[in-house]
């Protein structure tokens, strides 16, 4: 028999509410993520993509709703077990978020020392290894500013993989990359999740690239999961706005302009 | 009416800002048990504010000792009074201007250092990605430093202070001609164990507020390139602010 | 790794530098000895008025430094200054007789307790007093005793050439 639904989903979010001042980010939010999937979360600039990782990782707290990691509620969570919980996550960053006083070997190290009393013998190897499944071996001895763009983003990978978590959360992992690290990266992520068994959450706007390897793919917009489903799937949503996110076209529901005065109005009102 | 508006939100503005300071100093010695366990880490912090330092301190003291004992004797010698040079210098120097420009000196060198290197760390996400690491960045970012700066100003004091003198009694005794005998003991003489216990008491509170303000600009600043440079700049300007305010307080309060 | 032990070293460099001078300023500064311990002998003495003595201003012998004023009270019976003075212990032979007056380093200096040396064959020890003392000349007095007589002088002088 299968095991019910609420084992199988390794996330899931409900009635979620956050607001910055004014500004409404989530508008009770709704989403479940499946166990070893990856899944995409897209939808336009600022609709609260990265807040939302954080929210993950209890860094924010909501306003009020349920945020469930693994069965536990983030934002219930005493300090020892939030971090006993952020031992099972990795999260790469968009800006890889190296450490800069430390060379590569050290900064994949790190959670490893900080968090283990590993022998250094086997640490090594942990080491070492992470940074071969990320091609990196022979760079372990590199600084972070000697580092590609794409490096840096693989080096932070291992980093994020070195405790074998259950969850890996990519904030944006293919921006300012280019098209070879892009599409090493995008292998990458595929990769480790098949190999690992994790379970991988991207939050992205590259639309084409990350169709590719999501298992799933959820589009928010103004606070709410507006279409689910597989990458063809949405393609040929009913929505508008799906569509016209996912083909990346200039004008419609999302209007090309910022609302303004009637335009001729305003050139001749001026003379 | 606007006038008055304006300065009562500045003034409940300062007063949010020292609450969220004391309760990050408190933040901060929850975790500082912790911190000295490993050592290692307050050392290179002890070297990066102290060690790195020294040369600026080392220099000034010498300067802003032989500044005094110039002027020092210019003012005694009017009143034949050279011999009491040296307690004058010592008692200037151990008293007031050791400790308080330390605390400045140390709040351009390492505290802007300080401020700016966390603020980098989170302008870049560094902070974020040790929490997400289950590292809780205070534990093992700001209270070692924080440690470290504290413990470094009452030391780097002491050698202001003894490198002050010395400049001083470079200029009274050797350029100057005061005796030398004199300048020494006269300054035993005038000089008590409470001037330096003064002396020393100032230092640790100035490292303590200045260490503070350091990280907490730092830790706290706008995770942009323009808020690591805000972050450094506030903290030169608060740090010298707080430094010459407590050393008000602390003088009356000693006195 | 390797590069962080000549950090260490600075480091500790630093620290023995910092401790280094507090010391030269404990032992170079200031007097630290006469705060070494509660060694030596009270004595008491008293002044009609102690106008500028301190605590801690110096007692002295034959201009030799032997002690420090311990405290200063005002005696509400007698109705003058009761000091107390701590002699070191090496000076265990001041005869019980000798007089102590309070007298000005210089003219405008610190006050400091003088100690004239009596001629008795039994001496000083804790708890004696000094019975004959001389209390402190303030200057204030003084001036106005001579611009007192001065006056007098002048009115005498004057008034001859008043009536001429």
């Amino acid at each position: 028999m299968k095991p019910s639904q609420a084992v199988d989903n390794l996330i899931e979010i409900s009635g979620l509410r956050f607001s910055r001042g004014s500004r409404v980010i989530f508008d009770g939010l709704e989403l479940a993520i499946p166990r070893g999937s990856i899944t995409a979360i897209m939808g336009p600039s600022g609709c609260g993509k990265t807040t939302l990782l954080r929210m993950l990782t209890g860094q924010l707290r909501p306003d009020e709703g349920s945020v469930r990691v693994a069965g536990q509620e983030v934002n219930r969570l005493s300090r020892p077990d939030l971090y006993a919980l952020r031992r099972q996550m990795g999260m790469l960053f968009q800006n890889s978020a190296l450490l800069t006083d430390f060379n590569v070997f050290e900064n994949v190290a790190f959670p490893v020392r900080e968090n283990t009393s590993l022998p250094e013998r086997l640490l090594r190897n942990v080491v070492l290894t992470k940074l071969q499944s990320v091609g990196l071996r022979g760079a372990a001895g590199l600084m972070p500013s000697e580092l590609s763009g794409g490096m840096a983003r693989r080096v932070a990978m291992a980093r994020a993989m070195v405790l074998d978590p259950e969850l890996l959360l990519y904030d944006e992992p293919f921006s300012g990359l280019d098209p070879i690290s892009l599409g090493v990266v995008l292998r990458l992520i595929r990769l480790n999740n098949d190999a690992l068994g994790l379970t991988s959450v991207v939050v992205s706007h590259d639309v084409a690239e990350i169709s590719q390897i999501a298992d799933h793919c959820l589009v928010l917009s103004e606070g709410r999961v507006i279409a689910s489903g597989r990458p063809d799937e949405l393609a040929d949503s009913d929505s508008e706005l799906v569509r016209q996110f996912m083909t990346g076209a200039a004008d419609g529901p999302v209007p090309f302009h910022y609302p303004a005065p009637d335009y001729r109005q305003q050139l001749l009102g001026s003379s | 009416m606007a006038l008055f508006r304006q300065l009562w939100n500045s003034q409940l503005a300062a007063l949010r800002k020292l609450g969220a300071v004391v309760l990050f100093l408190g933040e901060i010695l929850a975790q500082c048990p912790a911190a000295f366990t490993r050592p290692r880490l307050i050392s290179a912090q002890i070297h990066n504010a102290g060690v790195l330092s020294l040369v600026i301190i080392m220099t000034s003291a010498f300067f802003v000792g032989m500044v005094i004992g110039l002027q020092g004797y210019d003012s005694l010698a009017r009143l034949r009074q050279e011999d009491i040079l040296g307690a004058g210098v010592a008692l200037t120097l151990i008293k007031e201007l050791g400790p308080v420009v330390t605390a400045l000196l140390f709040a351009g060198r390492a505290g802007t250092a300080l401020a700016s290197e966390i603020g980098l760390m989170r302008a870049t996400d560094q902070l974020a990605a040790l929490e997400v690491m289950a590292i809780d960045p205070i534990r093992r970012i700001v209270a070692p430093r924080f440690v470290g700066g504290a413990i470094s100003v009452p030391l780097l004091t002491a050698v202001f202070n003894a490198i002050g003198i010395l400049g001083a009694w470079f200029i009274g005794v050797y350029i100057m001609g005061v005796d030398g005998g004199a300048f020494w003991s006269q300054m035993q003489e005038y000089v008590d164990p409470e001037d330096i216990g003064e002396g020393v008491s100032k230092s640790i509170v100035f490292g303590i507020a200045a260490s503070l303000i350091a990280v907490y600009e730092g830790y706290n600043c706008a995770p942009t390139a323009e808020g690591v440079g805000m972050a450094t700049t506030r903290t030169v300007v608060t740090t010298s602010i707080v430094v010459l305010i407590l050393d008000y307080m602390i003088t009356a309060f000693l006195i | 790794m390797e590069s962080s032990r000549p950090r260490e070293l600075g480091t500790g460099l630093f620290v023995l530098l910092g401790f280094a001078a507090l010391l030269f300023l404990a032992t170079q500064t200031t007097d630290l000895d006469e705060y070494a311990g509660d060694e030596g002998y009270r004595v008491t003495a008293r002044f009609e008025d102690v106008a500028g003595l301190k605590v801690r201003s110096q007692v002295t012998m034959s201009g030799v430094n032997i002690g420090r004023v311990e405290r200063i009270e005002f005696d509400n019976d007698r109705l003058d200054a009761l000091v107390t003075l701590r002699i070191n212990s090496q000076f265990s032979r001041i005869p019980d007789d000798s007089d102590a007056s309070i007298l000005t380093a210089g003219l405008l200096g610190s006050k400091y307790v003088g100690i004239g040396a009596g001629g008795s064959d039994s001496y000083l020890k804790e708890g004696s007093e000094l019975q004959i003392t001389q209390s402190a000349v303030v200057l204030e007095q003084l001036i106005g005793k001579f611009l007192f007589n001065k006056a007098e002088e002048g009115d005498t002088g004057a008034s001859p050439s008043v009536e001429e």
